[in-house]
């Protein structure tokens, strides 16, 4: 352990991480303060490779929003904006944007630049909504890419696929008409070499970012995929496609392979390794997972790490000699992958249950977002059905602290581990 | 021959069991929650153990269980009442697959094992409709004792639809069914029916398996328990010790304690 603390590698991508993201939001408030406007974008397709070719600063609201969360401020955003009109039913990341646009751009960790643009695919529904918001606030374009998918488990169609060939087409030629519109908006000429150098960084962090998931099969974890994988996930969206994006990740391998190497895992005593289908309780973000590592859980995989990546869990690698291809393909299967996770994440959750020793699943559907949590119920039955595999369906909400009860909460949690203390016994005993 | 305690620290009820060794209530008892929680579960706890008529020192185990359980502040772990609750029915009736209990603020579907183990479970969330408060709001609008609420409901020929799901809007639409001149009886029956729908509605999440077993405070209603075996098409297993099944869990769990602590290190193998 002394090693550990000496060369400082254990916990060194969440320092490290956190510190970037101070770093990336200082960066915003001074383009905001200088009147300068950013890109927004999404999560799941944010196609950051086209936009760093020229420079454009990159907003991503879905962050913004829940730090406000994470600061315990959400609840003055969501009231403001449904003061201003909004349905409480509508999605809290939306809400909470809207407010701090209404304030200027005013946020718990700086100031937010105005949107130049808005760039979106179709992989949530609710991105078209919220971006025709920015476009009648401030009449700037709006571009949505349409990305092919089928939304139904077992039909994709994969590269040398007739259809597969058709579908990357399409997304090239949506691809190149942005390029067209950034050439336009910043007066620059697209550089192709550029685009490899930022392919390049994207191939190295989708990598590492695979690598890193895969690694948490050790036992003990090595990371818990609930609040240390969330800080990795921001690094892979905002520092997408960047050098010290490129950096963090071959770096973060490393703690990982440490870690494995030297059996030290997040958790001192780990009884339980769970799944987690969903997005984060956001106003509990700590004490949420607290309740969990409380009786010896460690999440060790969750779907959020895959959708809210925007699919690069896969790990998709460009090729650099054919790098427009090469990237509608990237997205096509990426942003696919996305959409896909969120509505049949018990396929991928039981492929990877006897790797990752999974003793049991956490679903949390959640209020304001009915994209990632619509079906989940019936997407829990058929886990039940198809394996043996205990679950626990907790519901809150990621940014609405008004529909989020701990006591109700702990209390479901708590049950959970009782029976699943009491399998392990039973296991013990052989009976 | 060790005691072993469970104390159940409900919304609006606090109930204790005692337990022998050979698995018998020997006491029992019943209290308002009220605003001093500790207060309640030590009141509980030592009235349980007065109509015991043992002594203190003999009881070697406690367990607290239901929302308050935490603050049992004297029992030695806490365990939840949806486990307490699935533990005391298969108790009761061991042929149990399904457990329904419907407490003052929450309605808990259950299902578990032949064991008493949980398999799964699903309650009310974050709104009481469907529980015992709904019924609580219908007798304080018809002005109705919560005892007589099942009684006179059975007495009903036509029922009036309640539609609200929501238990402070029930007792508007319990008013606007009086003001329209509809029989208490048939008022209350559609109360009972609205509660029963959500109830089942639950169940179907957790899947319904015969038996059921119907616990909690309400399993005391005889309106209730009639028209879950309607709307079910079985017939419920009710216990006279309904009310107390999560403490009787409770005390079970603590037993269990007591027998283990007995077993010699190295031989649970």
């Amino acid at each position: 352990m002394k090693t550990t603390e000496s060369n400082g590698i254990v916990g060194r991508g969440t320092r490290e991480g956190a510190s970037l993201f101070r770093d990336w939001f200082q960066d915003l408030s001074q383009k905001a303060e200088a009147g300068n406007s950013a890109a927004y974008v999404f999560v799941m397709g944010s196609i950051a490779e086209i936009l760093r070719v020229f420079d454009l600063p990159m907003v991503f609201p879905e962050i913004h929003s829940l730090q406000t969360a994470v600061r315990h401020v959400s609840d003055d955003f969501l009231n403001e904006a449904e003061d201003y009109g909004y349905s409480p039913d509508i999605c809290g990341y939306v809400k909470a944007d809207i407010a701090i646009q209404l304030r200027g751009g005013d946020h718990p960790m700086g100031r937010i630049p105005k949107p130049g643009i808005a760039v979106l695919t179709n992989a949530c529904n609710t991105y078209l909504k919220w971006g025709e918001v920015w476009e009648r606030m401030y009449d700037i374009p709006m571009f949505s890419i349409d990305v092919p998918a089928t939304r139904e488990a077992g039909t994709r169609s994969w590269p040398g696929d007739e259809q597969f060939e058709r579908e990357k087409k399409y997304v090239k030629v949506q691809l190149q008409e942005l390029i067209e519109i950034c050439e336009k908006m910043t007066g620059k000429k697209f550089d192709i070499d550029r685009l490899r150098e930022v392919l390049g960084h994207v191939n190295t962090m989708s990598s590492g970012w695979k690598r890193v998931l895969e690694l948490n099969q050790s036992r003990p974890s090595l990371f818990n995929a609930l609040t240390d994988g969330t800080v990795y996930l921001g690094m892979s969206n905002v520092f997408r496609g960047t050098p010290e994006g490129a950096l963090f990740f071959d770096r973060l391998v490393e703690e990982m392979e440490y870690m494995s190497a030297n059996s030290i895992g997040t958790l001192t005593d780990e009884k339980y390794r769970l799944s987690f289908i969903g997005v984060p309780c956001y106003p509990i973000f700590r004490r949420f997972n607290e309740m969990f590592t409380e009786w010896g859980g460690s999440f060790v995989m969750s779907t959020y790490l895959w959708f809210a990546a925007g699919g690069t869990n896969l790990g998709v690698q460009y090729d650099l000699d054919n790098p427009m291809d090469s990237l509608a393909e990237g997205v096509l299967i990426s942003v696919r992958d996305a959409m896909d996770s969120m509505f049949h994440p018990e396929l991928t959750v039981l492929e990877q249950t006897n790797e990752f020793s999974i003793d049991g699943v956490v679903y949390h559907p959640i209020k304001s977002c009915r994209t990632t949590s619509a079906g989940m119920a019936d997407n829990r039955r058929s886990l039940m059905e198809n394996s043996d595999l205990p679950s626990l369906f907790i519901e809150s909400d990621m940014m609405d602290s008004r529909v989020v009860s701990e006591a109700q909460m702990k209390n479901r949690i708590d049950a959970f581990f009782e029976g699943l203390a009491s399998r392990k016994a039973r296991a013990v005993v052989g009976a | 021959m060790a005691l072993a305690a469970g104390v159940d620290v409900g919304s609006t009820q606090t109930k204790s069991v005692i337990i022998n060794e050979d698995l018998k209530i020997v006491g029992r008892s019943l209290i308002d929650t009220g605003a001093n929680v500790v207060k309640a579960a030590e009141q509980a706890y030592l009235e349980a153990l007065t109509d015991s008529k043992r002594r203190e020192e003999e009881v070697a185990y406690v367990i607290g269980t239901g929302y308050g359980r935490y603050k049992v502040t004297f029992g030695n772990t806490q365990v939840t009442e949806i486990s307490c609750h699935g533990r005391g029915a298969v108790h009761m009736f061991p042929k149990t697959k399904t457990v329904l209990d419907m407490g003052g603020q929450d309605t808990k579907a259950i299902s578990v094992s032949e064991t008493g183990e949980i398999v799964d479970f699903c309650m009310n969330d974050k709104c009481a409709a469907g529980t015992g408060r709904f019924l609580g709001a219908a007798s304080l609008a018809l002005d109705i004792p919560i005892d007589d609420l099942g009684p006179t409901a059975l007495e009903s020929e036509k029922p009036v639809r309640i539609s609200t799901t929501c238990t402070v809007f029930a007792e508007t639409e319990v008013l606007s069914w009086l003001g329209k001149g509809k029989k208490i009886e048939d008022i209350l029956m559609g109360v009972h029916q609205s509660i029963s729908s959500r109830s089942i509605a639950l169940l179907r999440r957790v899947g319904i398996e015969n038996e059921v077993t119907f616990t909690g405070g309400v399993a005391k209603n005889s309106g209730m328990i009639e028209v879950l075996n309607q709307n079910m098409d079985m017939e419920v297993n009710v216990s006279e010790d309904s009310h107390y099944m999560g403490a009787l869990g409770a005390a079970l769990f603590a037993m269990d304690h007591i027998m283990t602590s007995r077993i010699p290190a190295g031989a649970e193998a």
